[in-house]
């Protein structure tokens, strides 16, 4: 090939037009490695262990409530007749659909190309993984006999009983532990090359056999590189699909009862994009201090901050039009028990609820169309944390809104949590932040690799990685 | 430099993604067959350049996502229709409506362990030992630099052409790597 042959003229983009870059600043393929390997480098700060202690104490608080649980029985929680799903049901919907945005962001956006991705998938898989974790402890001491838990797997016993494959409840263990199990392969694999990263940076003996161990011999090989490639592609792929039905079938669990506001066909799609817009709130919420915390500003930039605002924003609107939507098809259906539901939803005596989850996921995510708000970090922090809060009394509403008067008037109930729920709720955040430290102490939080690929350098078209044209958009 | 060590390949290092690009082009115009490009990350058209053929991960995970589906409706039907029939209000012992959920999750599960097996497999990791993890200007792959290696197992290896090969690619810096 000719060198005339190469020479392109490409139109210059106007400044005005052109892109904010993805790291600032023209930082070097070295200065990246260099800047994410240090967060785990280097003296331990003093707000990581300030944020640490707290959180294993809170761990500890977990592992006492559930002891006390376990021993004790599902009396201690406030589940009682006719809520007999309770904080227990509303936690875990909670951090299961915070971990869909994870999924979303290292998944569906990779799929749709969305490069900015890169400066957040990790941490946000990671949260995935944890909350998934949290989540899983709560059906799991739910059933009230936790040792018998492995009856809802498919297990040959002595008994020669099987699991029955007709319950929701059933379709949610495999999806729940499917989701699980892809979402560390995710990670992991993407975590690979990094890995080797910090193999070749390790000082240690220790460091070195450990990271290196993981690393699996990675080598930069172009030859892997191409089936590694291929590989990534398709557990996005697989993921995708498989982030959707998860929130759907966690909503069946409610959809494929009779209960009057469970019974419904708009669940699966709009428990989805709640969970997604819980799951970008909760990234928010993490990774806004973290950025400052970390020194990462630039690589995860305000364009970054701005993007995820506005993704929230869209499932925002998702989930309020299904709000309205369940208002329209109830009084549609002509069903008195469906219209007495959602009326007593905003007027019944937990009108309180429907309020929070209104105001929190509704109101507050408009001012998000407001760039002057995307851009200010206090305010997006804020409304991050309105937006966790509306979506726990989302779920608030659904368990325990639809079970506390149903069908007879004889059978209404009132519901309050006890003091153990509200201490099991508080240990899962111990959890999940005890876990969330330790990964963001010990792995790269930032997929090292992946930022390097999108930097113009990257890009053996462009000029500054020694290129003739003026290289792709970024 | 001990006496006996054999050695592997001349390891050439590159500074950007361009160089790195055209010199694996002219590698493989020269018509090399066991040689490689390590970089700190995938560069967009270097199969191309190297001449890969499209990664059969695909068939892999394709494999695992049929074996998946076809398992979870298999057992769902012999649990619930055959070995132990419970019926559920009147409804048939098998549907494949209500075995499609958890016969869907493993169709994604098996066809993941398919993916990640198939790469594994295909790459023939994890392999913890290699001699270019001995040498030491090769962890910087990793960071910021970019490897052109040509083993000595190759038919058309011979030093001094191939060194003069790698130099007129742009090479600053060509060692010899030993096994």
């Amino acid at each position: 090939m000719s060198d005339a042959a190469t020479e392109i003229k490409v139109p210059v983009v106007p400044a005005e037009l052109a892109r904010e870059p993805l790291v600032q600043n023209n930082r070097s393929f070295g200065w990246i490695s260099d800047r994410v390997s240090a967060i785990t480098e280097g003296k331990t700060p003093k707000w990581w262990w300030a944020a640490f202690v707290p959180s294993v104490l809170l761990m500890g608080l977990l592992g006492a409530m559930l002891f006390y649980q376990i021993t004790t029985g599902v009396g201690v929680w406030g589940n009682h007749h006719p809520t007999m799903w309770g904080w227990d049901i509303i936690n875990f919907v909670w951090w299961i659909g915070i971990g869909h945005a994870g999924t979303l962001i290292s998944a569906i956006l990779f799929l749709m190309r969305q490069r900015w991705r890169t400066a957040v998938n990790r941490a946000a898989e990671a949260m995935t993984i944890f909350a998934v974790m949290c989540a899983g402890i709560y059906p799991g001491v739910h059933v009230g006999r936790v040792w018998f838990d492995w009856w809802l797997f498919p297990i040959p016993t002595y008994q020669g009983l099987w699991p029955q494959f007709r319950s929701p409840l059933m379709w949610d263990v495999f999806a729940v532990s499917t989701y699980f199990t892809v979402s560390v392969l995710f990670w992991y694999v993407g975590l690979i090359p990094d890995l080797a990263t910090m193999r070749d940076r390790a000082k240690t003996k220790v460091k070195q056999f450990i990271y290196g161990f993981f690393a699996l011999g990675w080598t930069g090989s172009n030859r892997h590189w191409s089936n590694y490639e291929k590989a990534y592609l398709i557990l996005a792929g697989l993921s995708t699909p498989l982030v959707l039905s998860v929130h759907s079938i966690v909503s069946l669990d409610f959809a494929v009862s009779q209960l009057p506001g469970w019974h419904t066909t708009i669940f699966p799609p709009y428990f989805v994009a709640g969970a997604v817009f819980s799951g970008f709130g909760m990234v928010l919420t993490l990774l806004i201090p973290l950025r400052s915390m970390c020194h990462l500003e630039d690589i995860i930039t305000m364009r970054h901050i701005d993007v995820m605002c506005k993704v929230t924003l869209a499932t925002g609107c998702i989930v309020s039009y299904a709000y309205v939507m369940e208002f329209i098809i109830a009084w549609y259906s002509g069903s008195a028990m469906e219209k007495f539901h959602f009326m007593n939803r905003a007027l019944g005596p937990m009108w309180w609820g429907w309020v929070m989850m209104m105001s929190c996921n509704m109101i507050v995510p408009q001012l998000f169309w407001f760039k002057k708000v995307r851009n200010n970090l206090v305010l997006v922090f804020i409304m991050s944390i309105f937006i966790n809060i509306g979506m726990w009394f989302e779920r608030f509403v659904i368990v325990v809104v639809g079970l506390y008067r149903e069908f007879l008037p004889s059978n209404w109930g009132y519901y309050m949590p006890t003091w153990v729920d509200i201490c099991t709720y508080l240990g899962t955040f111990g959890l999940f932040f005890t876990m969330f430290l330790l990964f963001m102490r010990f792995l790269p939080m930032i997929a090292i690799s992946e930022v390097k690929g999108v930097t113009p350098e990257a890009d053996p078209h462009h000029p500054s990685a020694g290129g003739k044209g003026n290289g792709g958009k970024h | 430099m001990s006496a006996n060590a054999k050695p592997y390949g001349l390891i050439a290092e590159f500074e950007n993604t361009s160089s790195v690009l055209h010199a694996a082009e002219s590698v493989n115009e020269a018509g090399f067959r066991k040689w490689d490009v390590f970089t700190p990350f995938p560069i967009h058209g270097m199969d191309k350049a190297m001449g890969i053929k499209n990664s059969k991960v695909g068939w892999f995970s394709f494999l695992g996502g049929v074996i998946g589906y076809a398992s979870g409706m298999l057992m769902i039907w012999w649990m619930n229709a055959v070995d132990y029939q419970i019926l559920v209000g009147g409804k048939p012992m098998f549907s494949p409506h209500g075995a499609f959920p958890p016969s869907y999750e493993l169709t994604i599960l098996f066809g993941a362990f398919g993916a990640i097996g198939g790469m594994m497999f295909l790459n023939r990791l994890p392999k913890l030992h290699h001699p270019l993890l001995k040498h030491k200007r090769f962890a910087l792959v990793t960071h910021d630099k970019f490897f052109v290696v040509i083993e000595t197992a190759d038919p058309k290896y011979s030093e001094s052409e191939t060194r003069k090969l790698l130099e007129a690619a742009g090479s600053k810096r060509i060692e010899m790597v030993e096994e």
